[in-house]
């Protein structure tokens, strides 16, 4: 019994041992998934002697955790609901900074003809013509809201004989799409990160629809006191500043640089 | 075949390596379950004893509850919980949320039904004559519990060892309230669940192994813990 007790205590100074402050910061798995915050967040770390909690998740949980308060800072990428969280007050000091494109990925063998579409909409009414395997995040993440404007832009709704709608993250999604296989829309950071274990192929990128950017927004402390402001703040001015966007502009996986900074533009 | 052959090599090597990354991994598990047994254990063996001992009412109710709690899925647990230690639920203020001892407050929870099911069944299924003696022999309440409890011990570790599984093997728990944060709330089930989805298969199933591994030391650690008084 003494024993189980010195134990516990054990275990318990091992967990309490964190004098340290904590910064949360709820981001989409892009941003996570891709090594880009692993690579960077170190080096604020240090300067500011703190910890950052990196929450991972789709776009739309992420703000959901914004919404109530649950984190400080969001590095989300998802334009229209980041403006509607902005105009309900929830967040402060929205900026620009990355951006990448997104990506039409599928079998190498191509069966809808997407490599011959003249727009990310054709490549889409494409694969709704030739009824092949359509793989859809379903999670509302950032991928998911693009993905249902470009089916906008198409006029085709999904029909469940060929859209899988799998309500996981993009790395899953695109595991999902290469056993099938079928065609997904991706972040070109995840799908870099990922496409050596694939056997899918990209097969259409370029339409300007298909930008997509990352933006930094803070929960307002006026909503949620309990946030921790100051620190949400000296992180937004890292990231956005000369050293944060420097850090992002040299940032690679395979050889290639998958964001481009754009704060200030 | 070649996927498992080097899954195995990868678990050894991690194993071997002491990468610090997986040791705080595996302390985070460690900890986090092994804190959330050692509350539920204490709450739940004494109040398992009690109950078995003492006739009341609704106690075939109760028994019910307790049988339905136990097929809890751990998400729901976690999705209470969130809805209660989020910043805008009643106990937000405590700022637990995304720590790890929110992930022992639900893994305790989670486990709570499950002990007091098991050792109630224990005293339950215990020699009748037990209680019988120790009354005729004169002994208080307080001690005829303490004289069930030495006869149940066996079971008693049993049930605890069966808690320890279930609270360092769930994912729902872990992934919800602790976030699967690197370094942090980062456990053995959410960092296979990461490493499955990034297409790490290997690095996942090698981090499975550790986790057998680790169940395998612990629970022959508490095994010998059970045997002592012998």
């Amino acid at each position: 019994m003494k024993n189980l007790l010195l134990i516990s205590l054990l275990i318990t100074t091992a967990i309490v041992a964190r004098a340290e402050e904590h910064l949360r910061l709820a981001t989409t798995t892009s941003t996570s998934d891709s090594g880009l915050l692993p690579a960077i967040n170190p080096t604020f770390e240090k300067q500011a002697g703190v910890k950052v909690d990196v929450i991972a998740v789709g776009s739309g949980k992420a703000l959901a955790l914004g919404r109530n308060g649950d984190v400080d800072v969001l590095l989300t990428h998802d334009p229209l609901a980041e403006e509607s969280f902005m105009a309900d007050g929830v967040g402060v000091g929205r900026q620009a900074v990355m951006e990448n494109d997104f990506v039409i990925v599928g079998p190498a063998s191509d069966p809808a003809g997407v490599g011959q579409a003249v727009s990310a909409a054709d490549a889409i009414s494409r694969i709704a013509k030739a009824k092949a395997w359509f793989v859809s995040r379903g999670d509302k993440s950032g991928t998911h809201v693009k993905e249902q404007a470009l089916f906008n832009a198409a006029a085709v709704s999904a029909d469940a004989a060929w859209y899988l709608s799998a309500g996981q993250g993009m790395a899953p999604v695109l595991q999902i799409a290469d056993q099938k296989p079928a065609y997904t829309l991706a972040d070109r950071g995840t799908w870099l990160a990922l496409r050596g274990k694939l056997g899918l192929k990209l097969l259409y990128a370029g339409d300007p629809i298909l930008v997509n950017p990352y933006h930094l927004m803070r929960v307002n402390p006026a909503r949620h006191p309990t946030t921790n402001a100051k620190l949400a703040e000296a992180y937004a001015n890292f990231l956005t500043g000369a050293e944060g966007q420097g850090l992002i502009s040299t940032f690679k996986v395979d050889g290639e640089v998958l964001f481009r900074p754009t704060a200030g533009k | 075949m070649s996927f498992f052959v080097e899954s195995f090599s990868r678990a050894l090597e991690l194993f071997l390596s002491a990468d610090p990354e997986l040791f705080a991994i595996v302390r985070t598990s460690l900890a986090t379950s092994g804190i959330a047994v050692a509350i539920a254990s204490a709450l739940a063996i004494p109040a398992g004893i009690v109950i078995a001992l003492t006739p009341f009412a609704v106690k075939e109710a109760l028994r019910h509850g307790l049988n339905a709690l136990m097929a809890l899925p751990t998400v729901v647990v976690g999705l209470v919980l969130y809805g209660i230690l989020s910043r805008q639920g009643p106990l937000g203020s405590t700022n637990l949320l995304f720590t790890p001892w929110a992930i022992v407050i639900g893994q305790t929870l989670l486990v709570i039904p499950l002990l007091l099911n098991l050792i109630w069944t224990a005293v339950q299924t215990a020699d009748p004559r037990i209680t019988f003696t120790c009354r005729t022999l004169g002994a208080s309440r307080s001690q005829q519990a303490i004289i069930v409890f030495h006869e149940c011990r066996l079971a008693v570790v049993a049930a605890t060892i069966l808690a320890f599984g279930r609270a360092i093997g769930e994912v729902g728990v872990a992934m919800m309230l602790g976030g699967n944060i690197a370094g942090y709330t980062r456990t053995m089930t959410t960092a296979i669940a990461l490493e499955t989805s990034k297409g790490e298969f290997a690095l996942g199933l090698a981090l499975g192994l550790v986790l057998l591994m680790v169940a395998l030391l612990t629970n022959l650690a508490l095994g010998l813990l059970g045997k002592r008084p012998e």
